[in-house]
């Protein structure tokens, strides 16, 4: 165990000093031991984020603690974050004295026994390894690759994803040892207000949320806005499905966002600052809750910080759960009390926000960005990426992928090298699309993978990066399908104020599922207006993309407007060929009863609820295509298999 | 006046409107929905018409104004999922439980609630019985499921 309060000892030699350690034996011996270069006795490290603890990390480590206690083990059990590698949970890494950390996959209660037992006595069990992780000062495992040689971790450049997983988001201690806090204190020590906004702007920082501005820019508008109560909000409301960087972030390493919204205040001298969360992230809720507490013991938060004169308050607020809450304005009505609803613009929030005063939002993974920037200097910052988009992205990955979990990677990465870091598409079924930023992103088919992640180049090509979700999709799966679902998404989470968004999201709706849909009469009314929709899909959301007061109706039509670009052909087959390739849309199956082995029991006729089904009991049936409406309940209530679907 | 509710306001002394959603959020995560007690009282206690409440807690996703059944389902339907193939799971469990339009099966011991993401798109598609996870699901294994909560409630 460390000494009591031997890191806030000191604190202020830790924050301001490149070399704290220097001539302070126990302290170095301390740091070292912090940062894992030096251990006196077996720690075992267990993955306890959301993903973890679903895949039963919980039971894992239950188990480990009773066969630490029933064995008398002299091993410490850690909580971590996750390492983004969700696939692989439960993990656990362990590190005995002199010898480098390993990790180990999938670890169940059985295993995980085993695993300890092997290691404690200095041998490697047969399965689950994963990896080890490089250190010059220790002897490596023989034949165990380094996980930084992954194929998974190779492509990747962990920079705000660094920590997570391998440190303990519930000490504050863990977190200044490795260099938590230090971009802080530089700001506030070393330069003023005006010189931060500076750094960030000449760091050309974007915000990671989907608009793309310039961070820097929106910092020296609240800083020029006149003295008295500003307000700083970290948008963590991460809402799009499918998007859970911002909770890896909070799970994995909670200081670091603290650290970045310090520096923000400071940026803009506000001297409050709000975490604004959704409601479902209960862990980030609380890892966040505990280091606000543990960075107001150490008085990095509260009044006075480090004698520099500067106050800080961060409260957290839960988000009650609205898509539309992750626009600005419809953020700060619903801390306001109200239905979160956006407001025109101007006037902006940096000129009259929450509660009229002047207000900076910006998102988590954004912040995040801010204090590597502050220690590592804009230089360096600008040196990652492309021209115009520097630093790196991350993106939750998932769908048809064989590796399911958080990548982060350079701006500039290829599409396809996301992919690959990924394991692509598992099992026989090939790669279809890709579908990035959500329900106000885009999808691209397979000729287009090398495209880089640059928010320019994105752009053009009709995408947007938006919270970061990279969903992949096989063969099996429909385009149209995909678009219905997040059109679906969008109509019920309009909130309803501007008419381009409530009622274009539901026409559009409507047009995609009367293209999905088995219509009762192939002629007609019916079918006229099946062909005037798919004309005017283009049209209306020209409209809600020119008229809509928020993003939220703005970029709706994205998924279907590129869909349409990528995959015209999937539309046309739906439209003109009635058909559904992949299978998926219901509405488009024929259902057809063989004679052979139908014995006219008469439930499918019973069950038809369009009455398509006719014929005499005892012998076959059949189905009336013209009158059926593809629900499948034929298909799912004959007890002899003679119903097949074409 | 608000008697019941006391413990939970004495921590919103200044009875402002900016109080009424985190006032919600306490009052749900103490008693799991919110009723029309609860509303009436806080009306009183921050002198916002009842409406205008109903208004604000209906426009959030969080707030629920009934009661979960004694087996709660909680289908996650995000986009991984959905890929997944979970809007098949939903109509299985909709059909087999016998779900009505108000989200619980007949005798009202099951409730259902498809909620956006559950966290684990690892190990998707999957759902949440009671706080209990059920990964990776596919027909056979929600079959299972399903006849093991049926034989359970009866």
């Amino acid at each position: 165990m460390l000494p009591m309060n031997l890191i806030k000892e000191h604190l202020p030699l830790l924050l301001m000093n490149p070399n704290p350690e220097k001539g302070n034996p126990v302290l170095q011996r301390n740091l070292s031991r912090l940062r894992h270069n030096h251990v006196d006795k077996m720690i075992i490290f267990i993955g306890m984020g959301s993903c973890g603890i679903i895949a039963g990390a919980n039971k894992t480590k239950q188990t480990i603690i009773h066969h630490l206690k029933n064995h008398n083990i002299d091993a410490e059990v850690i909580d971590v974050g996750c390492i983004g590698l969700c696939t692989e949970e439960p993990i656990i890494d362990i590190q005995i004295p002199g010898r480098t950390r390993i990790s180990f996959s999938r670890v169940s209660e059985d295993s995980a026994t085993e695993i300890i037992d092997a290691i404690s006595n200095n041998f490697l069990p047969d399965a689950n390894i994963l990896g080890q992780y490089q250190n010059d000062k220790l002897l490596n495992w023989e034949d165990v690759p380094f996980m930084n040689k992954l194929s998974f971790f190779k492509a990747q450049n962990k920079i705000l994803t660094n920590h997570c997983g391998i440190i303990n988001p519930e000490a504050i201690d863990d977190s200044i040892a490795n260099n938590g806090y230090t971009g802080f204190i530089k700001a506030i020590t070393a330069y003023t207000s005006k010189e931060v906004c500076q750094i960030v702007s000449d760091a050309k920082l974007k915000g990671r949320s989907g608009s793309a501005y310039l961070t820097g820019k929106k910092w020296i508008a609240g800083l020029e806005q006149a003295h008295g109560t500003k307000y700083l909000i970290c948008n963590a409301d991460e809402s799009d499905p499918g998007s859970f960087v911002d909770r890896h972030l909070a799970e994995g390493d909670p200081h670091q966002i603290i650290e970045g919204i310090a520096i923000a205040a400071y940026a803009i001298q506000a001297s409050k600052a709000i975490i604004y969360i959704r409601n479902q992230y209960q862990l980030a809720i609380n890892r966040l809750k505990n280091a606000l507490k543990q960075a107001y013991e150490y008085n990095l938060l509260g009044d006075n910080i480090f004698n520099s004169g500067f106050n800080l308050d961060i409260t957290l607020k839960i988000g009650p759960g609205a898509h539309v809450c992750g626009e600005e304005t419809a953020l700060i009505a619903s801390l306001e009390g109200k239905r979160g609803m956006p407001e025109t613009k101007p006037p902006y929030p940096v000129q009259k926000g929450l509660f009229g005063k002047p207000t900076v939002v910006n998102n988590l993974e954004t912040l995040a960005n801010v204090p590597h920037i502050l220690r590592n200097g804009a230089e360096w910052f600008s040196k990652i990426g492309t021209e115009n988009s520097h630093g790196t992205k991350l993106f939750s990955v998932s769908g048809k992928i064989a590796r399911t979990g958080v990548i982060e990677v350079d701006m500039g990465t290829k599409i396809r090298d996301i992919l690959q870091t990924a394991g692509g598409v598992p099992g026989e079924a090939d790669l279809k699309a890709v579908h990035i930023g959500g329900p106000s992103g885009g999808i691209i088919d397979t000729k287009h993978i090398d495209l880089h992640i640059d928010y320019e180049e994105m752009e053009q090509a009709g995408l947007r990066m938006g919270s970061g979700s990279f969903l992949v999709l096989s063969e099996k799966n429909c385009i149209l399908n995909l678009t219905k679902y997040f059109m679906r998404f969008i109509q019920q989470e309009s909130c309803g104020k501007c008419i381009p968004c409530r009622e274009g999201s539901q026409r559009m709706l409507e047009i995609l599922e009367r293209i999905t849909q088995k219509p009762y009469h192939e002629s007609g009314h019916e079918s006229l207006e099946r062909f005037k929709g798919v004309i005017q899909l283009e049209s209306l959301a020209k409209v809600m993309q020119e008229t809509s007061l928020c993003g939220l109706g703005q970029y709706a039509p994205n998924p279907v407007l590129s869909a349409l670009k990528y995959f015209r052909d999937e539309f046309e087959e739906h439209i003109f060929d009635r058909k559904c390739k992949a299978g998926i849309c219901k509405g488009l199956k024929s259902y057809i009863i063989d004679v052979d082995i139908c014995t006219g029991c008469t439930v499918c006729a019973q069950k038809c609820p369009a009455d398509a089904i006719i014929g005499t009991a005892r012998s076959p049936f059949f189905i009336v295509q013209e009158k059926c409406i593809g629900c499948g309940e034929c298909y799912e209530h004959c007890k002899f298999n003679a119903i097949s679907i074409k | 006046m608000a008697e019941a509710l006391k413990h939970i306001l004495y921590k919103y002394p200044g009875k402002e409107q900016k109080d009424l959603i985190p006032i919600l959020q306490d009052i749900q995560n103490e008693n799991g929905y919110l009723s029309e007690t609860h509303i009436q009282n806080l009306s009183k206690y921050l002198k916002i018409p009842e409406v205008k409440i109903y208004s604000i807690a209906t426009f959030y996703n969080q707030f629920r104004f009934a009661p979960n059944a004694k087996y709660h389902i909680r289908i996650c339907s995000g986009s991984a999922c959905h890929v997944m193939g979970s809007d098949k799971l939903t109509e299985t469990i909709k059909n087999t439980l016998e779900i009505q339009g108000n989200n619980r099966s007949k005798n009202g011991k099951i409730s259902i609630e498809e909620i956006p993401c559950l966290g684990a798109c690892a190990l998707a598609p999957l759902i949440e019985i009671n706080g209990i996870f059920h990964a990776k699901l596919n027909s056979q294994k929600l079959n299972r499921i399903i006849n093991e909560l049926l034989e359970n409630q009866q």
